[in-house]
């Protein structure tokens, strides 16, 4: 592969890949995210390759393996090109079917479609699905159209146009203007200006300048930024480029989660690409600039997202978080200037270089502009990756793309923000999504992940989760969080297995504030947040727990039973499945009998059980 | 468990020399070394230690910070059990409880036999699939208390 020396070289190509590239052309793209490749995708993408061989079509048709669609629910997904026909949880024994019927004679398979579970309808293209249909995808668009291991794919679906714009006809001043007026914010997390930031930086004393891009995500339910590192590298190296043009920095870092194998294995191939074609290194394009990139790698530190531990680490160190007096874009790795930036703010950059601030302002909401990428997960129908523009409701966004709560359960709460941020009840569902609102109502944006609950989820569990999940990723450098998240998860720990006391409400307040005035880092400042909202919106709950030795949801095992509807037709299968021999069948086609004494709560027969007849209290 | 210190030398070298020896490549040195060797003996620290001219402290403190890095032998097999929050609401626990019945160890334990080794992740980003239990890097989704035993029994 020959290095581009020039911007018009670079076009030569682009213009040639496009012209070589013919939309009609029949392609077949499947899925190859993680959430398909666990659902098998791997053995679909195989069995298409053997198929059309055998079938001497390989020529003709185009195998596309694309990065995650979002729609994880009904992986593993291929598309049928160019009608755009999708298929749904395909299985490796559909492939030849669908090679014979809809490549060879262009029909539908009918019950390969998608059905909308509320109208019964059948969705033959991605569009007429109300999980895409309702959505706004900017960023994420990328990840559908192109091959995340190929460059040529990323040029001809306009990649590196930015970066080419910025270097070659604005100044890094220019650039710089260009992301303050368009108000991006910060994705990961603290929604600090981006163009603020990246001036702060730019103006900060000290060579070399950094900048960072952190795809350490890990706030559990959170994976937007998985899907954008492994779906569409490129397009973050070209943010990261542009910013580095701005910042006046020459020298990049991506520090991904060590639980993202193919996150790292595509950020790798897409630098060593970048490198090859001149797009990345020494004199990019010819232009003078040069950015170098590397990746490192997280070690499962959850504290590593924030900036100060992430450079710490960085740096070879044990992963610390620092007060920060002087902020890291002014005094950060190795004592330089480092701008940080979270991966989806960095994919945002080529957007607004290339549409202008004007158009992005355009999108959003006063003070949050442009898209969010959410991660829908939970009790919810259509569970996966979600773009909206921000200010669109969370019952939008819960209800009509996701398609509402399954099996007819009642919505309890949606909790956002990741261990950091808060539950939202459903009499709050009408809330706009953007940074502010969700502040107002003790929630936050977070890294943009989003936990449907229903009621049978219990919301001193979830507080109980969230502060146990803090207490062991708190770094235990500062008192007030290594202590107080200790006394939480006690506190929390007794109501949820009957031993809370009058008072226990009030001593947990009591901590919160101290954690929230005293702690060093973000990770300690937002820890009781989990804690303060479900007792503000759910306090009956924690009562119910605390003066009546009851779990409403039916979950902390020391305060439920488990018991025999009369209804139970004795059909045996829990019989089967009791690891005690608790479950005895007595009498044919009666109710089998429970003995209480030998239950371990284990929820084997609840899980077994089709019919219901297992009851919980 | 006896370490071959002439390999072990040889293998720590080998990483060494990939990130020219440099300090600042600490953690990344150590997952090389781990993937090489399985685990962190305490030989590979001393020669990461040497060969970075870092104290062996300071290794030390970085190899028990990250939950990624192992001073012990890992099982044959590696379970890993996300507690994400999105496994978590959808029953998580109760599929890590009864992994641990049927494997007589605990999260964070190795068994005897050196059969399996358990840990829970915080979420692996498979969301939409939860309850989620990985084995040797094989993701099994939408797992109930029931698939454990045949999940378990397909692994010698």
């Amino acid at each position: 592969m020959s290095r581009l020396g020039s911007p018009q070289e670079l076009e030569a190509l682009r213009q040639s890949l496009v012209q070589s590239r013919d939309p009609n052309r029949r392609c077949v793209t499947i899925c190859g995210g993680t959430g398909c490749v666990a659902l098998l995708s791997g053995d679909v993408i195989g069995a298409f390759r053997e198929e059309m061989k055998e079938r001497g079509l390989d020529s003709e048709v185009d195998l596309r393996v694309t990065g995650c669609r979002g729609f994880c629910e009904r992986g593993p997904h291929v598309v049928i090109h160019p009608e755009g026909i999708l298929y749904q949880r395909v299985k490796q024994k559909d492939v030849p079917e669908i090679v014979s019927e809809t490549i060879v004679d262009g029909k539908t398979i009918d019950r390969l479609l998608y059905v909308d579970p509320a109208s019964r309808q059948k969705a033959v293209h991605e569009s007429e699905v109300p999980f895409y249909s309702k959505q706004y995808r900017l960023v994420l668009d990328g990840n559908a159209r192109i091959s995340p291991d190929s460059l040529e794919d990323y040029l001809a679906v306009g990649g590196y146009a930015a970066m080419q714009k910025a270097l070659t006809s604005m100044s890094p001043l220019e650039v710089l203007e260009e992301v303050k007026k368009s108000g991006l914010r910060g994705r990961g997390g603290g929604g600090f200006p981006a163009g603020r930031k990246w001036e702060t930086t730019r103006n900060a004393e000290g060579e070399p300048k950094y900048i960072i891009c952190n795809c350490d995500e890990g706030d559990p339910g959170a994976f937007m930024d998985r899907s954008l590192m492994e779906g569409n590298p490129h397009s973050i190296l070209e943010g990261m480029i542009i910013g580095a043009y701005a910042i006046g920095a020459h020298e990049g870092f991506i520090y991904v989660r060590n639980e993202y194998p193919l996150a790292v294995l595509h950020a790798e191939t897409a630098i060593r690409q970048a490198v090859e074609r001149g797009l990345l290194g020494d004199d990019i394009l010819g232009t003078g600039f040069s950015c170098h990139i590397r990746i490192n790698r997280g070690g499962g530190a959850f504290v590593c997202g924030e900036s100060t531990a992430l450079m710490a680490s960085l740096e070879g160190k044990v992963g610390e978080p620092r007060a920060k007096y002087v902020h890291t874009s002014e005094r950060g790795l190795w004592e330089k200037p480092t701008n940080l930036n979270n991966v989806e703010t960095w994919a945002n950059v080529p957007l607004i270089i290339n549409n202008g601030s004007d158009w992005y302002r355009g999108i959003g909401t006063e003070g949050s502009k442009g898209t969010k990428i959410f991660s829908l997960v939970g009790k919810v129908n259509n569970t996966g990756l979600v773009e909206v523009p921000m200010g669109m409701t969370l019952r939008e966004i819960v209800m009509d793309i996701g398609g509402g709560v399954p099996k007819g359960k009642r919505l309890k709460a949606v909790q956002t923000g990741g261990p950091s941020g808060g539950c939202i009840p459903e009499s709050l569902l009408d809330t706009p999504v953007d940074f502010d609102e969700l502040d107002r109502v003790g929630s936050m944006m977070g890294s943009g992940g989003m936990i449907v609950m229903d009621e049978t989820n219990c919301m001193v569990d979830i507080a109980k989760y969230f502060i146990s999940f803090l207490e062991g990723e708190s770094c235990g450098k500062c008192v007030p969080c290594r202590e107080g998240l200790k006394r939480m998860r006690e506190i929390l720990a007794d109501i949820t297995e009957g031993r809370g006391q009058e008072g226990d409400i009030e001593r947990l307040e009591r901590l919160s504030e101290t954690l929230l005035d005293c702690a060093l880092c973000g990770l300690g400042n937002t820890a009781p947040n989990p804690v303060l909202t479900t007792i503000r919106y759910f306090r009956d709950e924690y009562e119910a727990h605390i003066r009546d030795r009851r779990c409403p949801a039916g979950v902390c095992k020391a305060l439920i039973t488990y018991s025999i509807a009369e209804t139970c037709p004795g059909c045996g299968l829990c019989v089967k499945v009791c690891p005690q021999g608790a479950i005895t069948l007595v009498e044919k086609k009666k109710p089998v009998v429970l003995d209480q004494s030998k239950c371990i709560k284990c929820g084997a027969c609840y899980d077994v059980c089709r019919l219901d007849a297992v009851v919980v209290k | 468990m006896t370490v071959n210190l002439e390999r072990v030398r040889e293998q720590v070298g080998a990483v060494l020399d990939r990130y020219g020896r440099d300090q600042g490549a600490l953690v990344s040195v150590l997952q090389d070394v781990q993937g090489e060797l399985g685990y962190l003996a305490r030989e590979a620290l001393v020669e990461v230690s040497n060969g970075l001219g870092v104290p062996l402290s300071r290794v030390y403190s970085v190899a028990t910070f990250f939950r990624a890095f192992s001073l012990v032998p890992r099982g044959r097999h590696q379970i890993n059990v996300c507690l994400g929050t999105a496994c978590h609401v959808r029953g998580a626990v109760r599929v890590l409880e009864s992994i641990e019945r049927e494997t007589g160890i605990k999260a964070g334990e190795t068994s005897d036999d050196l059969r399996f080794s358990l840990d829970t992740v915080n979420c692996v980003g498979a969301c939409a699939l939860g309850p989620i239990v990985i084995v040797d890097g094989k993701y099994s989704g939408e797992m109930t208390v029931n698939d454990v035993r045949p999940l378990l029994d397909s692994y010698d």
